[in-house]
């Protein structure tokens, strides 16, 4: 994030680049635990992709590969709602180390 | 009509709210909002939100969330903010100069909607815009400190109704939006939950495809407010739907659909006890309004199954 002089700013109260939130790593808020995938448990449900509420569930070609550590915040939701496969949970809670 | 979303498929779509807003962690509202816009993702979608947690955290500086034009607008007007842009939509409709269909969608708050925002989401609705207002409802002014709002519970501690030697929380019951809503006798009102996901995408879908004014209310848990564990949003929510004090139904066209019906009624206190702000109601002096709390429950439940038999 670079600061930006005033009279670089659009005119007006208006922000051009959508999305741009991303510049902003929110990972770092993460104090005690990380979600950690483990991919045999998974049952691919997604459940997880949908209830995270900062994007940070990796999904590619439809399948949950692992988190976006930049920006969870390690909230736990997505553990929590997991039903994983044979009662075990595809997503641990697991200490931060930093 | 609104076809059975599949996570498969919808998981394929680009999700319009972006990461690294400042949310909370564990927050429901951007869960919510992040459903929502995967239900309506067939169309363009332009959005308003009032003040709020949402739009406060979504929209810092020169930064914001959002993958859509979205308008902050003050805290008691969105749905009049929205009401204006979508007419501006139907004049350039008419004059030729645009030919898209574009869906517009409120996000807002209980406090920028059953209180500050009333009057103009009243307006907007009667007046019969072509837009869907979506209120996220985590019961009481949390972005400001968790002052009571007309959408807090009964008993529920907040720092402008403390639990105390004074008062019990909250002395008063909640205003029922949803109700007052499809009063306006709109083309759709709904209550949802983010729990229960595909109910609430089947509602936010089924919503944008029709015309007219629309109006989903969705139970949006808060952990800070709400002084529950952090991970416990999804299933806080589920509780408030299981115990039938946030019961899902939709009023289409005037006609009262219950669209979850628990198999068993939990009783209550299993949604009361995992909250810090209703910690108080379980001493002894403060147990009758956990009992009011349950008869406020069951009659409405009663009524609400009562108003369905009437068009089945
Ligand atoms: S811990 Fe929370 S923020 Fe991190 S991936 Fe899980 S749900 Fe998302
Ligand atoms: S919720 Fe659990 S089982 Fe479902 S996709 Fe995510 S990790 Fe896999």
């Amino acid at each position: 994030m670079s600061a930006r002089g005033y009279s670089e700013l659009p005119v007006g109260p208006v922000i051009l680049d959508a999305g741009n939130s991303r510049l902003l790593k929110t990972g770092a808020w993460r104090t005690i635990n990380r979600p950690v995938f483990k991919e045999e448990n998974c049952s691919q449900c997604l459940l997880c992709w949908l209830f995270c509420p900062d994007m940070a569930v990796r999904v590619e070609d439809g399948k949950v590969v692992g988190f976006d550590y930049e920006y969870c915040k390690g909230c736990g939701v997505c553990a929590q709602e997991c039903p994983g496969k044979k009662g075990q949970k595809a997503i641990a809670m697991e200490e931060e180390k930093k | 009509m609104a076809a059975e979303l599949q996570l498969k498929e919808l998981a394929q779509r680009k999700v319009l709210l972006a990461p690294g807003h400042r949310l909370c962690a564990g927050c429901g509202a951007p869960i919510v909002a992040k459903m929502v816009l995967l239900a309506a993702s067939d169309y363009p979608v332009v959005a308003a939100s009032p003040t709020g947690c949402l739009e406060v955290s979504t929209c810092i500086s020169d930064y914001t969330a959002w993958e859509i034009p979205w308008i902050h607008s003050a805290f008691e007007n969105a749905a009049a903010t929205l009401a204006g842009v979508e007419t501006m939509y139907r004049a350039l409709k008419k004059k030729g100069k645009i030919d898209k269909e574009i869906k517009f969608i409120a996000i807002a708050g209980d406090g920028g909607t059953y209180d500050i925002g009333i009057q103009s989401l009243s307006g907007a609705m009667e007046r019969g815009h072509d837009l869907l207002y979506v209120c996220y409802d985590n019961g009481a002014y949390m972005n400001t400190g968790i002052q009571r709002s007309g959408a807090t519970p009964l008993g529920a501690d907040t720092t402008t109704s403390p639990a105390g030697s004074v008062i019990p929380g909250k002395t008063q019951r909640r205003k029922d939006l949803t109700k007052i809503m499809a009063a306006h006798n709109i083309t759709y009102t709904a209550q949802a939950s983010p729990s229960h996901w595909s109910d609430l995408l089947k509602k936010v879908s089924k919503a944008v495809s029709m015309k007219g004014p629309k109006f989903i209310n969705v139970i949006t848990p808060c952990h800070r407010g709400w002084r529950a564990r952090v991970e416990d949003t999804i299933l806080l929510a589920r509780l408030a739907v299981q115990t039938c004090y946030w019961p899902l139904y939709e009023v289409e066209n005037g006609i009262t659909r219950v669209t979850y019906k628990p198999r068993e009624k939990k009783p209550i206190e299993e949604f009361l006890k995992l909250q810090g702000r209703f910690k108080h109601l379980f001493a002894p002096e403060n147990e009758w309004i956990i009992k009011q709390f349950q008869e406020d429950i069951d009659r409405e439940w009663e009524r609400l199954l009562k108003e369905e038999s009437l068009y089945a």
